[in-house]
């Protein structure tokens, strides 16, 4: 090993084992250091004596290491003396031996057993229940909140409402009309495949549209919304969160359900049915053009057809979920965003939950609604 | 204390905009001096120190620190540059996600290649020189009072045993007890790992206390001086400073550097 680095030689002088330690003791030089070190047979020293006077660098890294050096020894029943401390280096290790003869008496955490996994399932079981019941909950505040703003229609910010109506719905029209009108094009393709078979191609424009009016018109539009503008209002009431600015508007009388989430919920409500309707309009737009295209029927016919097959109940009853997903996916964004807590982390955990949560319970609604509709024979 | 400049600024001018905030600035910093950076708000206190420590590019002038120019260094020279000096950010500015002992060992996985034993060790050690009880090091920033979180970032600014210390208001918004605790600590620290210390602060006791030298920004430029230099000093921004009821209260006498 070169003298170069770092390095330990042992010696017996007069009864005394005398180490000499010098060169670079730094942080790089450490696992060389140690190797050296364990060569020694340190159970058979007496009166260890460290001689520092060669060492040219020292570090916390090698000032630890010369605690840890004593430790050792100490733990086979030696006292050791350290000589030939430079003036520079002895602030530097009287430091860390003051330092870390605290940092000594740290406790070491429990050892996780296989028993830990299961406490783990029901510890996320309770969670999911408390969630449950603090989700129903703020529906109930929300709910109350809403009731106030009636009573007194002033307290419903118009600015932020507006603001809000722009960033759900403006923005979004784009977007939902392009992937409705791409549906429209799939499911009408798909369907004059099948059918075809029985000879029953005109019957692909029934079922488009009563699977885009009923169905996947408002369900496409509010899964689109919750990844959309759920999770940034998760986001960013999150964010407000760690900046204490929800707390800022605690102290100053105003209520962040009242400012914060009810302008979204509303803003969300207004939305989603505008933004369903255009959907609609664009997924049979998209099948149309499909028809027309593979089914030989001219533009004529489809309508011809389409007047036939549609009804106002199938608008309608697409129509009348689309407030209830707005409500849902603007209840679920903005309790994960009050829910966030401290760190940066947080908040992105809470918008993933967030949007998770509410397509779940978008599509379990959705689902409520059919056993409804077909229970009520709609 | 040898006469080595550790930071060297020359004709320094950075501009936003339209806006300059330094202009023809110089400041030479010799290696184990204390130097504290005081002005008013938005001369460039906090620029100054982000253009030093390379965050900020000058637009006109050279920033050397180390002997090295942020301008002409390679990255793998920045790299290696980075690992000499620790910067301790206004409110810690730790890793949110991490525990306080992850956060230290964060600069240390980076720049080092040392096994996960002597990770956790060397991290407890700097958790205890900061002066943090032990059970602090397992615990995220969030939970973390406010002088806790300035303790557990200069744990991590001191986690590769730099040269160069860069302080950002190291005391502000600690109470007087706590602030004067970190005052001693860093003078402590800085005597024991022979640092340099480089600190903005509005602290006039932790100037009195600590620094070597203050270096006062007013008109675009530094002044730098002893304290006893800077009384005598007859620009109205620094006689305001130095001779104002706070300097009183903080004990700052004519003649004391």
């Amino acid at each position: 090993m070169s003298k170069s680095a770092a390095w330990l030689d042992y010696q017996v002088q007069a009864g005394t084992s005398v180490f000499r330690a010098g060169g670079e003791w730094n942080v790089r030089q450490l696992s060389n250091l140690v190797d050296q070190l364990e060569k020694f047979e340190l159970g058979k020293c007496a009166c260890p004596v460290i001689d520092l006077s060669d060492i040219t660098e020292l570090d916390t890294a090698g000032a630890w290491f010369l605690k840890d050096i004593v430790g050792r020894f100490h733990r086979e029943g030696l006292e050791t003396k350290m000589v030939g401390i430079s003036a520079l280096h002895k602030p530097l290790i009287t430091l860390v031996q003051q330092a870390s003869g605290s940092s000594a008496e740290k406790e070491t955490p429990q050892k996780k057993t296989w028993l830990y996994n299961f406490e783990h399932i029901g510890r996320a079981a309770f969670e999911v229940a408390k969630q449950c019941k603090a989700l129903i909950n703020f529906f109930g505040i929300t709910v109350i909140a809403f009731g106030r703003s009636l009573r007194n229609p002033r307290r419903i910010r118009l600015n932020s409402l507006v603001h809000q109506v722009e960033q759900t719905a403006l923005d979004a029209v784009p977007i939902v009309c392009l992937l409705s009108f791409l549906i429209g094009v799939v499911l009408a393709f798909q369907g004059a495949d099948q059918l075809r078979r029985f000879g029953a191609e005109i019957f692909t424009v029934n079922l488009l549209t009563l699977s885009v009016l009923r169905e996947i018109g408002v369900l496409m539009t509010a899964i689109m919304l919750a990844g959309r503008s759920g999770s940034a209002f998760t986001a960013q009431i999150g964010t407000m969160q760690v900046n204490e600015e929800v707390d800022a508007l605690r102290t100053l009388g105003l209520d962040p359900v009242e400012v914060l989430v009810m302008p979204r919920i509303l803003a969300l409500l207004i939305s989603l049915p505008i933004l369903t309707f255009l959907s609609d309009v664009m997924g049979i737009l998209g099948g149309a053009l499909m028809a027309v295209a593979v089914l030989d029927l001219t533009f004529g016919q489809f309508l011809r057809q389409l007047e036939e097959a549609i009804t106002l109940t199938h608008f309608l009853v697409g129509m009348v979920k689309a407030p209830f997903f707005a409500y849902i996916i603007g209840i679920v964004g903005c309790y994960e965003g009050l829910r966030v807590s401290g760190s940066a982390e947080s908040v992105g955990r809470m918008t993933t939950k967030s949007v998770v949560e509410s397509i779940f319970l978008v599509i379990i609604a959705d689902a409520l609604f059919s056993i409804l509709f077909s229970v009520l024979k709609i | 204390m040898s006469g080595e400049v550790v930071i060297r600024v020359q004709g320094l001018r950075t501009q936003f905009g339209s806006q300059v905030i330094h202009d023809g600035l110089h400041i030479e910093v010799p290696k184990g001096e204390v130097v504290g950076v005081v002005g008013g708000s938005g001369t460039g206190k906090s620029v100054l120190l982000r253009t030093i420590i390379g965050l900020i590019s000058p637009r006109r002038g050279s920033v050397e620190v180390l002997g090295l120019d942020w301008k002409c260094a390679s990255s793998q020279a920045r790299r290696k540059l980075q690992s000499r000096y620790g910067v301790l950010f206004q409110d810690g500015a730790l890793f949110s996600s991490l525990t306080v002992l992850e956060n230290i060992q964060v600069p240390m996985r980076e720049h080092l290649d040392i096994s996960k034993f002597f990770l956790d060790e060397l991290a407890a050690l700097k958790v205890a020189m900061v002066g943090l009880p032990a059970e602090a090091a397992d615990k995220y920033p969030s939970e973390l009072s406010g002088g806790m979180r300035k303790r557990a970032g200069l744990a991590r600014a001191l986690a590769l045993d730099p040269e160069i210390l860069f302080l950002d208001e190291p005391t502000a918004g600690l109470d007087p007890i706590g602030a004067a605790a970190f005052d001693s600590l860093i003078s402590d620290l800085q005597k024991s790992l022979g640092l340099t210390v480089f600190m903005v602060t509005h602290d006039l006791d932790s100037l009195a206390a600590i620094c070597d030298r203050i270096a006062v920004l007013v008109e675009r430029k530094v002044r730098l001086g002893t304290m006893a230099e800077h009384m005598e000093d007859d620009h109205p921004w620094i006689h305001d400073y130095f001779h104002g009821p706070r300097a009183r209260a903080a004990g700052v006498k004519f003649g004391d550097g």
